[in-house]
């Protein structure tokens, strides 16, 4: 038995919270830091666990992309000038756009920081990705939900399949002397991957269609299901309304939103009756996993209280400069965010395995 | 159970109809078998049996097609699932989760049966199929006859009575595939299930089947019993080849019949001189290529101390091999003994954990080169490979448009890459879409394109999976050509009837090691999982194919 998918789901999740909760570059790589660190010590030898090195990829990427579209389009905020590059006159249908201009110092901050704060998020779901079987995950659903849920788990699937998918059409062009290079060659890799992609989900989806996947119940469709979600969504539309607004009353805000919440989740329940659905030997939640899902939580309400509390601390100022400090609650959270690395942790089964 | 009433089926933009005015009915506890050429629709007609023709193919289905009393025009294949289990033909693109244990409770989660009767049934499974130890094991880690048993038991464990297997055997050596038929046998005779099995490798399942629909590649169908469809059917296996040779009527179909048969014909052969075989050497050659290679063989590839490593897995350990001109070498063993790991480190691209790999080049150029250490464009004129799937390497839209690209990556003249084409195959249209062209004529494109190069060295990994007995006809005679024009070809198959025809000599792998290598005849014929039917009929005349019978024969009069 291995750790319980939704455990690293929350933790992962935890994570993220506290990435968007401050731009100190600093605070988000002791974060990234102790993503690293736990994905690699405690992934498996699994295709899905092989794919964190591709969201690695992508979040530098994600770096890259966000610098560079400053130093093309970004509105030029005033501060000390690195590069002056020549402004590019537009024509006058182009207002309010710039192309080029002078490159400062805490302009392009401001794009890295953004661009490290967003690329942390992608490294999240990247790990939750790579410790928890998306496939197993799936199961922890409510039954209700559990049509959806399937799409969402292939869906997931597929970046992971692609990489390795992509390594495997390489390899073979190059039995013929084709090495890929520039937009031909990306292309010449991803034509073949995705239409085998297509066909293999197509198969995969026959092969659940032909199984009895989302078969439904002869002759029982609850009307109260169809009811009880109009009136979620709506009390959600009102709620969020109401809690925005300022000038609303009161009792529009939170209690509608509660009340709406409780509308799906019984809507839920009696959808959940009509499926016909069982689960063999499902995942147990114990002591592990309550700890994994636990540093995740802790960690983001460390950094939200901090935020409260001390908001300077975690958004550096930029005019004037200044170097980003780390805070000591930064610090702790870092930590807290890397125990479930330790061997200790590890499910009885899983120590002996490895 | 299965009736199928004036059924024809059209795909949308498709010329003609896949299947033509089809009738028949399979009764209870039969064991059903789909035979025709490759393209003539025995997919369509399985896949119409469990309604996945038209709910999700698309296409116009006239007529009915009743499954145990569901008529699959009001029932989509999810309300087929707990009459009709499916296997498609690539077991792994099924696997809905990742483990063994929890893809044989796939069917029953969604069926919605209580916890305690999946538990028992699972358990049931397992031991049917002889699966209880891979339980825990991830799926993507299993052998190819590992994962057909796990599809076959998936589709078990929610007690269907009806089964419908497309190509079950056709990745898998022989012992598994005998491992699989025999369980599809035991549910047949002890469970009274229905099976509905499409397959090509008759000489594999034709003496298992109670009846046999013989679809034509125009969509019309025969059925009948075995021997009556089978004495006049397109394809035909060995033993009915046999049968048609010698004049026996009726046709048998296991070889415990066709050896009680076989007597005067034994006595005939013994007597004839023909059968005794000069030596294996020469025979490899003479026998295969009428065209005899016109220089003496010499080395072209010499491997030594060959070591392949994936993480833990020791996948070959340490093999010696050398290949002559003018061979055409088989390379058999079981599932995940490690033959695809060696052909990939013999042509160079494939990691090599030790050992040396020269290829003796042709005279006037480099004289020993080590494929790893060469520019891909470069190794691929010493020594080339057709992998397992071979549209991996073709990524453009049309055939004409990949003919172009292989001549040019080469530099070869325009039109050589289609004349090698036009030799191997015949009418492979231009502007067909690679994908769109039926598994021979794919294989064949590959082929000319590998073979555009000249390579010294071809390599070909399982060529034979999803091919009819005249596509392994062309594709024997196309390696017999390239070998006698001065070079060397190994193959990998679990094919015996294909290596008999096609094969000089023969290396045996098992645990990544080398354990035989001799001729066909010592090898295939010595060996009771390996050797061919005729064989198996003729012992002990030293014969391996009908070809080599009718020789025989010949010499005798």
């Amino acid at each position: 038995m291995t750790m319980h998918p939704l455990a690293w789901w929350v933790w992962a999740l935890g994570l993220a919270v506290a990435a968007t909760r401050t731009t100190n570059p600093a605070v988000i790589a002791l974060i990234l830091a102790s993503v690293v660190l736990v994905v690699l010590a405690r992934r498996e030898d699994a295709s899905w666990a092989r794919a964190f090195r591709g969201f690695l990829v992508l979040g530098g990427c994600i770096v890259a992309i966000r610098m560079l579209f400053y130093v093309v389009v970004g509105i030029k905020t005033a501060g000390a000038v690195l590069v002056d590059v020549p402004r590019v006159a537009l024509p006058s249908w182009a207002v309010g756009v710039e192309l080029f201009g002078p490159i400062t110092l805490t302009g392009l901050l401001v794009a890295l920081y953004g661009g490290l704060r967003l690329a942390t998020l992608v490294v999240c779901f990247g790990a939750a990705n790579a410790l928890a079987n998306p496939k197993r995950a799936l199961r922890s659903l409510p039954p209700s939900l559990h049509q959806i849920g399937t799409a969402i788990v292939i869906a997931v699937s597929v970046p992971p399949q692609l990489v390795t998918a992509a390594a495997g059409v390489r390899r073979a062009q190059r039995l013929r002397g084709h090495e890929p290079r520039g937009v031909r060659g990306l292309l010449s890799t991803a034509v073949p991957v995705l239409t085998d992609a297509l066909s293999r989900s197509l198969a995969l989806a026959s092969s659940m269609d032909s199984r009895g996947y989302a078969r439904p119940l002869t002759g029982r469709t609850d009307r109260r299901v169809s009811t009880l979600v109009v009136i979620a969504l709506a009390a959600a539309s009102m709620g969020t309304y109401g809690l925005l607004d300022g000038t609303s009353p009161r009792w529009l805000g939170v209690p509608v939103l509660v009340i709406g919440g409780a509308a799906a989740a019984t809507a839920s329940i009696l959808a959940g009756r009509q499926v016909r659905r069982t689960r063999y030997r499902p995942d147990r939640w114990g002591s592990p996993e309550l700890l994994v899902a636990g540093c995740g939580v802790v960690a983001a309400v460390l950094l939200v209280a901090a935020t409260a509390t001390d908001p300077a601390a975690l958004d550096p100022s930029l005019s004037p400069l200044s170097w980003p400090q780390v805070p000591p609650v930064a610090l702790l959270c870092a930590v807290v965010a890397a125990i479930p690395a330790a061997r200790a942790f590890r499910r009885p089964a899983e120590r002996v395995a490895t | 159970m299965i009736h199928f009433d004036h059924v024809t089926v059209t795909y949308p933009d498709a010329v003609r109809a896949a299947l033509t005015d089809v009738t028949f009915r399979v009764p209870e506890g039969e064991l059903c078998l789909v035979i025709g050429p490759t393209g003539a629709g025995k997919s369509t007609l399985l896949k119409a049996a469990c309604g996945l023709v038209p709910h999700f193919t698309g296409g116009l289905l006239e007529g009915r097609v009743v499954v145990e009393g569901r008529d699959t025009r009001d029932h989509p294949p999810r309300d087929l699932a707990d009459v009709v289990g499916v296997v498609v033909q690539d077991p792994a693109s099924g696997f809905v989760t990742d483990t063994v244990e929890e893809e044989l409770a796939y069917a029953m989660e969604q069926l919605g049966i209580a916890p305690s009767v999946m538990r028992t049934r699972v358990e049931e499974v397992l031991d049917l199929l002889g699966l209880a130890t891979l339980r825990g094991r991830p799926l993507a880690d299993l052998s190819g006859g590992e994962q057909q048993r796990v599809a076959i038991g998936s589709v078990l464990t929610s007690q269907p009575r009806i089964l419908v297997l497309d190509e079950p055997t056709s990745a898998l050596d022989p012992a598994a595939a005998e491992d699989v038929l025999a369980a599809l046998t035991r549910l047949v005779h002890d469970l009274g299930m229905t099976v509905l099995l499409a397959e090509h490798r008759l000489e594999r399942v034709v003496q298992y089947a109670d009846r046999v629909i013989s679809i034509a590649s125009d969509g019309t169908t025969v059925d009948g019993a075995p021997a009556a469809v089978l004495a006049d059917s397109v394809v035909a296996p060995p033993i009915v080849e046999l049968a048609r040779l010698a004049a026996w009527h009726p046709v048998p179909l296991s070889v415990r019949d066709a050896r009680r048969r076989a007597a005067p014909l034994r006595e005939l052969l013994v007597g004839s001189k023909a059968n005794r075989h000069p030596s294996a050497a020469g025979d490899q050659v003479a026998r295969k290529s009428p065209v005899r290679a016109a220089a003496p063989p010499i080395t072209v590839l010499a491997a030594r101390g060959v070591h392949v490593r994936y993480g833990r897995t020791h996948a070959v350990r340490g093999i010696d091999l050398t290949l002559s001109s003018g061979q055409v070498v088989a390379l058999m063993g079981r599932n995940g003994s490690g033959k695809s790991s060696l052909l990939w480190a013999l042509q160079g691209s494939g990691p090599r954990a030790a050992g040396q790999v020269l290829i003796i080049g042709p005279p006037g150029a480099a004289a020993k080169a080590d494929p790893a250490s060469m520019r891909p464009r470069d190794a691929r004129l010493r020594v080339a490979l057709v992998p397992q799937n071979p549209q991996d390497l073709l990524y453009l839209d049309t055939v004409t448009a990949e003919c172009a690209a292989a001549d040019a990556q080469i530099g070869a003249e325009p039109g050589t890459t289609r004349a090698l084409l036009d030799r191997l195959t015949t009418g492979v249209p231009d502007p067909a879409h690679p994908r769109d062209l039926s598994e021979g004529q794919r294989l064949a494109l590959v082929l000319a394109i590998q073979l555009a190069a000249r390579p010294r060295v071809l390599l070909l990994d399982e060529p034979t999976r999803g091919l009819d007995y005249a596509a392994k006809r062309h594709l024997a005679a196309a390696l017999a050509r390239h070998a006698a024009a001065g070079a060397a070809v190994l193959l990998s198959s679990h094919d015996v009837e294909f290596v008999a025809e096609s094969a000089g000599r023969v290396l045996v792998i098992a645990d990544g090691e080398l354990v035989a290598d001799g001729g066909v005849r010592d090898i295939l014929a010595a060996s009771p999982t390996f050797a061919p039917q005729v064989a198996k009929i003729l012992h002990p005349v030293d014969l391996l194919t009908v070809d080599d019978v009718r020789r025989a024969l010949a010499a005798t009069r």
